[in-house]
This record gives C-alpha cells, sequence and structure tokens, in this order.
C-alpha cells in the first residue's frame, strides 16, 4: 500500500513541477552518486598513496619525488643545466640530418610531450597549491621544476633507448619497456613484474588524472559561464568528440586542437605578462610573498611544511617529472642518440612549471585574489580553516579565472575556451599513454584497442559527473602510484643513462658530433 | 653539366621536365637529377599517435611520390637516352630544391612556374618565388 502511495505522490508532484526542473533533480541526484560510489570506490587508494611519513603530517609520496629528482640532479652532476644551451640547439635542428626530414623531430617530440602536460595542472593545479599553500607554494614549486627537469631527463632517454620498433615502422616505447628490456639487459630480476605493476598504474592514471579531472574542471569551467547544469551532459558531450578522435579516427578535430593549443599557450602566458605588467609595482611585493611564504607559511594551514608538500604536489602533477608519461610520448622521435631526446626532455618541467605555473601563480597573487589579515600580514584561513579565504570563495580553475578577471575583464572566456581545449589535447595524449600501457598488458590488437578506447570515454562521464574533491584524489593518486614504481626502477637503470651521457658529451666535445650546416 | 629538376606532381611540371630534357639534349654530358619535395615542417605540432607512426607515414608518403611523379619522369628521361635519377626529400619545397643543387654541385636547377593560388602564397609567396628569390644556383622557370 506505501508503496502504491509512494508513486500516487511521484505522480503528483512530477505534475506539479515543471518537466526541465524535475529533469535536472534526477541529474543532479545521479552525480550525487557517481560521486558517492566514486569515493568509496577509490579511497583507500587515496588514502594509502598520500599516507603521512610516521610522526609527521608530510605524505612519503611527496618526499619520493623530491628526493628522486635530487638524487638525478647530483648524479648526473646538474645536467639540466650544463646541457641546457645544448637542448635549445637540439630542438632547433642544428643537430638534426636533413636526410632525416620527414621523421618526428626533437621540436615535435617535445610539443606532443607539452600538449599532454600543459593544461589544468598549470590553471586549476597552481590556484589549489597557492590557495591552500598560499604564495610560499609557488616556491617550491619553483624548485621541483627545476629539480624534475633531471627525472624527465632520466625517464626519456630510457624511453628512446629501449622502445620497440616494429618491421612496419611503428614504434612504442615508455616506462614498461625500459623497465623490463633495461632489467634483463642489467641481469636484474623482477622487471617483468615491475614493468607490469607500472602498465596498471598508467591505466589509472590515464583515467585519472589524464581524463577526469580534465572532464571535471572543463565542467567547472563551462557552468561558470552558463550556470549550472548537471556534470554528465558535458561528460556526454566531451567523450562524444574523444570517441570520435581516438575511435572514429577522425583526425581533423585532433589536428586543430594541436594547432589551436599551443596558440592558447602562447596566449596564456602573454595575458599573464599583461596582467603583471599593468601591476608592475607589485612584482617585487609577489616575489617577498612567496620567498616569505615558502619558510614561513604566512598563515596558511601547515605552516610553511603545508606551503612545501602543495608545491611540491602539484608541480609533479603539472609537469609529471618522474612519472613516466613524458618517456611514452617522447619515444617517437628520430635520433640515433637516445641521449639527445633526453636533454631536449628537460626542457619540458622548465616551460610548464619554472615559466607557466609561476606565471599563474604571480597573477594570483597579484591581483589579490587571496584575502590577507592586515594586522597580521598572514593569510587569512576560510571557515572550515582547509584553505585561504578568497574574494569570493574561489578555488581551483574558478580562483585563476577571478585573477586573471580583475585585470582583463574578458579574459576569463578566453580561458574557459583555453581550459576546454587544454583538457582535450590532454586527454588525447593520456588516452594514448593509457592505450600503450593496455597494449603492454593485453596485447596489440583492434579489440583490445577499442576495449580501452572505450573504457576511457566511459571515465570522462564520470569525471565530469563528480565532485572535484574526489577526482583531484584519486588523480593524483594514480598518477603518483606510476612515480613510485618508475622511480625505483630508474634508480637501477640510471647507470645506463650516465654511460650514455659520458659517451655522448666526450664526443660533442671531441667534434665527432657535429652541427649540420642547413 | 648537372641539372637539377623540381616537380611539383601537377601537369606543369612536365613542362619543366620538358624543357630540361631539351636542354639535356643539347649538351654532351648531362645528368639530369630529378627533385620532388614533400611540403613538411620539423616545427609543426602533433598527437603522439601520429608520432608513433610517422615513420611508417613517411615511407609510405615516399613511397607514392617515387610511384606517381618522380620514376615516371625518370623513366622518360631514360627513355630518351639520358643519364637520369631522383631525389624525394621532406622539407620546404624552396630550400630543399636549393640544398639540393648546392650539396650537387648543379649548373642549373630547372621548375615550372608556380601553379599554387589562395592566401597563403599571396602572404607568403610561392614556392617557386621563394626558390628564385633565395637560391645560390641560377633558376630557370618554365611558363
Amino acid at each position: 500500500m506505501k508503496k502504491f502511495q509512494a508513486i500516487f505522490f511521484t505522480l503528483i508532484a512530477s505534475l506539479a513541477l515543471a518537466v526541465p526542473a524535475r529533469a535536472q533533480e534526477a541529474a543532479l541526484s545521479l552525480d550525487a552518486r557517481v560521486n558517492e560510489a566514486f569515493a568509496n570506490a577509490t579511497g583507500w587508494f587515496v588514502n594509502f598513496i598520500f599516507m603521512s611519513i610516521p610522526g609527521t603530517n608530510f605524505p612519503w609520496i611527496v618526499m619520493w619525488l623530491v628526493v628522486g629528482a635530487t638524487v638525478f640532479t647530483i648524479y648526473f652532476a646538474a645536467v639540466q643545466f650544463r646541457f641546457f644551451g645544448h637542448a635549445i640547439a637540439l630542438v632547433k635542428g642544428d643537430y638534426s640530418d636533413p636526410k632525416d626530414a620527414g621523421e618526428v623531430s626533437h621540436f615535435q617530440a617535445l610539443a606532443t610531450a607539452l600538449s599532454g602536460t600543459v593544461g589544468l595542472g598549470n590553471i586549476a593545479g597552481v590556484a589549489v597549491a597557492v590557495g591552500i599553500g598560499g604564495p610560499g607554494a609557488t616556491f617550491w614549486m619553483i624548485l621541483a621544476g627545476l629539480l624534475g627537469m633531471a627525472s624527465k631527463f632520466t625517464e626519456c632517454t630510457l624511453g628512446v633507448k629501449y622502445r620497440n620498433e616494429y618491421p612496419d615502422g611503428t614504434v612504442s616505447g615508455g616506462p614498461m619497456y625500459y623497465i623490463s628490456k633495461g632489467f634483463d639487459e642489467l641481469g636484474l630480476p623482477g622487471g617483468k613484474v615491475l614493468a607490469v605493476m607500472f602498465s596498471i598504474f598508467c591505466i589509472l592514471g590515464a583515467l585519472g588524472g589524464g581524463n577526469m579531472f580534465q572532464a571535471n574542471q572543463a565542467h567547472a569551467q563551462i557552468t561558470q559561464i552558463t550556470g549550472d547544469f548537471p556534470g554528465w551532459i558535458t561528460g556526454i558531450v566531451f567523450a562524444a568528440i574523444v570517441f570520435a578522435v581516438i575511435v572514429g579516427g577522425i583526425k581533423s578535430i585532433a589536428r586543430v586542437t594541436e594547432k589551436v593549443v599551443p596558440f592558447m599557450g602562447i596566449l596564456y602566458v602573454g595575458a599573464a605578462i599583461v596582467v603583471l605588467i599593468v601591476n608592475y609595482e607589485m612584482i617585487g611585493w609577489a616575489f617577498g610573498q612567496i620567498f616569505a611564504g615558502a619558510f614561513t607559511g604566512l598563515g596558511v594551514a601547515g605552516g610553511f611544511v603545508g606551503a612545501l608538500i602543495q608545491g611540491f604536489r602539484r608541480a609533479a602533477f603539472s609537469n609529471e617529472a618522474g612519472v613516466g608519461s613524458a618517456a611514452i610520448a617522447h619515444s617517437a622521435v628520430k635520433t640515433n642518440e637516445p641521449i639527445t631526446e633526453g636533454f631536449v626532455s628537460l626542457l619540458e618541467p622548465l616551460i610548464d612549471t619554472v615559466v607557466i605555473c609561476t606565471m599563474t601563480a604571480l597573477v594570483i597573487i597579484i591581483s589579490q585574489q587571496l584575502i590577507i589579515d592586515q594586522a597580521t600580514g598572514n593569510y587569512m584561513l576560510n571557515e572550515a580553516g582547509t584553505a585561504i579565504a578568497t574574494i569570493d570563495g574561489n578555488s581551483g580553475v574558478a580562483l585563476t579565472s577571478a585573477a586573471f578577471g580583475s585585470a582583463i575583464s574578458w579574459f576569463p572566456y578566453v580561458l574557459s575556451l583555453a581550459v576546454i581545449l587544454f583538457a582535450f589535447s590532454t586527454m588525447i595524449s593520456w588516452s594514448y599513454y593509457g592505450l600503450k600501457a593496455w597494449t603492454y598488458l593485453f596485447g596489440e590488437g583492434k579489440t583490445t584497442e577499442l576495449v580501452f578506447k572505450i573504457i576511457f570515454c566511459i571515465f570522462i562521464v564520470i569525471g565530469a559527473a563528480a565532485s572535484l574533491g574526489p577526482v583531484i584524489d584519486f588523480s593524483d593518486a594514480a598518477i603518483f602510484a606510476m612515480a613510485v614504481v618508475n622511480i625505483f626502477c630508474l634508480y637501477f637503470l640510471m647507470k645506463v643513462v650516465r654511460k650514455e651521457l659520458n659517451s655522448y658529451s666526450a664526443r660533442l666535445k671531441s667534434g665527432e658530433i657535429k652541427k649540420f650546416t642547413h | 653539366m648537372k641539372l637539377v629538376i623540381g616537380l611539383d606532381g601537377r601537369s606543369s611540371g612536365e613542362k619543366a621536365l620538358a624543357f630540361a630534357k631539351n636542354l639535356a639534349k643539347k649538351a654532351d654530358d648531362c645528368e639530369l637529377i630529378v627533385v620532388y619535395v614533400i611540403e613538411w615542417s620539423p616545427f609543426s605540432f602533433q598527437t603522439a599517435a601520429e608520432n608513433a607512426e610517422r615513420h611508417k607515414r613517411r615511407e609510405e608518403e615516399i613511397a607514392i611520390a617515387r610511384e606517381r611523379v618522380v620514376d615516371p619522369a625518370v623513366a622518360d628521361l631514360k627513355a630518351a637516352g639520358l643519364n637520369a635519377r631522383a631525389i624525394v626529400r621532406h622539407g620546404d619545397v624552396a630550400d630543399t630544391i636549393d640544398s639540393i643543387a648546392h650539396s650537387e654541385d648543379a649548373s642549373q636547377i630547372v621548375v615550372a612556374r608556380s601553379s599554387d593560388g589562395g592566401l597563403t602564397s599571396r602572404i607568403f609567396g610561392s614556392s617557386t618565388a621563394n626558390l628564385v628569390m633565395n637560391a645560390r644556383v641560377p633558376v630557370t622557370v618554365v611558363a
């Protein structure tokens, strides 16, 4: 009887309410359900990855990344600074044989890898870092970026050295290949197991940071302009377009994005520079805040350690140094010297983190979106005490948008477009990284590839429908899990890279490796 | 004497070929190098999936260019009793033809009048115009 009553009331309610409102309510509850299920399913994994070092509140994973980057920097005697000029010359094509024209150039490999990393991490991620960790997070972010250049160098050299070149002329490379082949070559056990572990995490990372986080933030950006509507709608539209590209092979969409994205990147940095020029008298103050915050925290939650954790965490998420994803992208380059791609790849964290992320952070700080307690000079926390209070209560991409908007009123619209396009190009890149890990596990073949591509598209919808908290946690956790395996293996394989480095630099010095005259 | 003939895969290229053939017949000892350049830039943007297939695509592009453009031209020249060979390269059309002619120590480049049109050639100039302006080897443009 009660059941009938319920149905009756539901019917009355449906008639009383306008149809669109009803549809929206159902949709919102669907979003909420997706969100809850997702948070429940991934909670344990997230907790493990972000577990603090006993006795501290410092997540072990952040320490892991920084120690890795520092070890590589020392082991290769600051390769990122010594070979910086040479890296630029390689990208310019000074050392490229004209007979190899038509193959993948150093520039193209770098641009492809960058299009996978430049994106929301630089816009939303930095806002999260600065919003929680304060301006001081920027300092640690830059430091992490500079150190991360050595991690990138190590993994991308190995990516090219141990790639698979198939008889049909295609290539596959990445950590799963260098781990298994490299360990075999050195006579170390367990290479295959570690490669499988990496591949599993890479698939999760592709679905998380490379997909759900992107879809989620793209939706947040769209609703800023259009007003609130259910996330799954954005998700389905995105999924359909990505499906068209990766399954339908509609290259024109990808081609348009690949051309527009670099333009958007330049526009973004250009706009940041404009904001800085307009407020030039505050640049000194902003750097003052960055340095002061780096060592005191300026009142942020967790003090300077909070700033440090946020800075390192967001830098790693943005430039992916040590994660291993770039090694997949860089491995297609045409070169007889794997180390040259290592040199080129070390420019990536520099462009991504040291330049673009710093620009975002400076704009947020200078636009004074973060509220300062005038009495103490410290930042005021929000009611929950988890982040710095902002003028309109913004966080993530909305904070960056508000910061740019305060100086250039129409820029939030351009930023929205940029976010959507960056999100899209990052998804396309990660769909490839995930696919390579998938085919490593399950073998190459049209059907296995299609299965992954469909799963990838389904996760776009889930990502757009879930709320930011669980998505960002899972995304970080999955990507960092890749770094756990990758950096562990890099410690064993770095001597291979050093041998390459010594041989190459000796030949460069002796003049055996010459520039080509074009 | 060594002549470089730049072909563009269009009918206008045949005029250049015919012109070079006549010229070569008049000379005592003449080598003809038929060049076809596939427009390509090392500074373009591609997806990771495209990069992974790039080597394969490049081979395919070269094979098609040989089959459809340069091989028939070389066969034609050889049939006329001339000494001819072919080069297919990727790159900027004007730069590449010039650098091949320069490195081969050719005495002349023969190309067809530009058949390009549209906005791009208005802004950046046609490949033929760029070649004429920048070449280090004398250029004959066949109308």
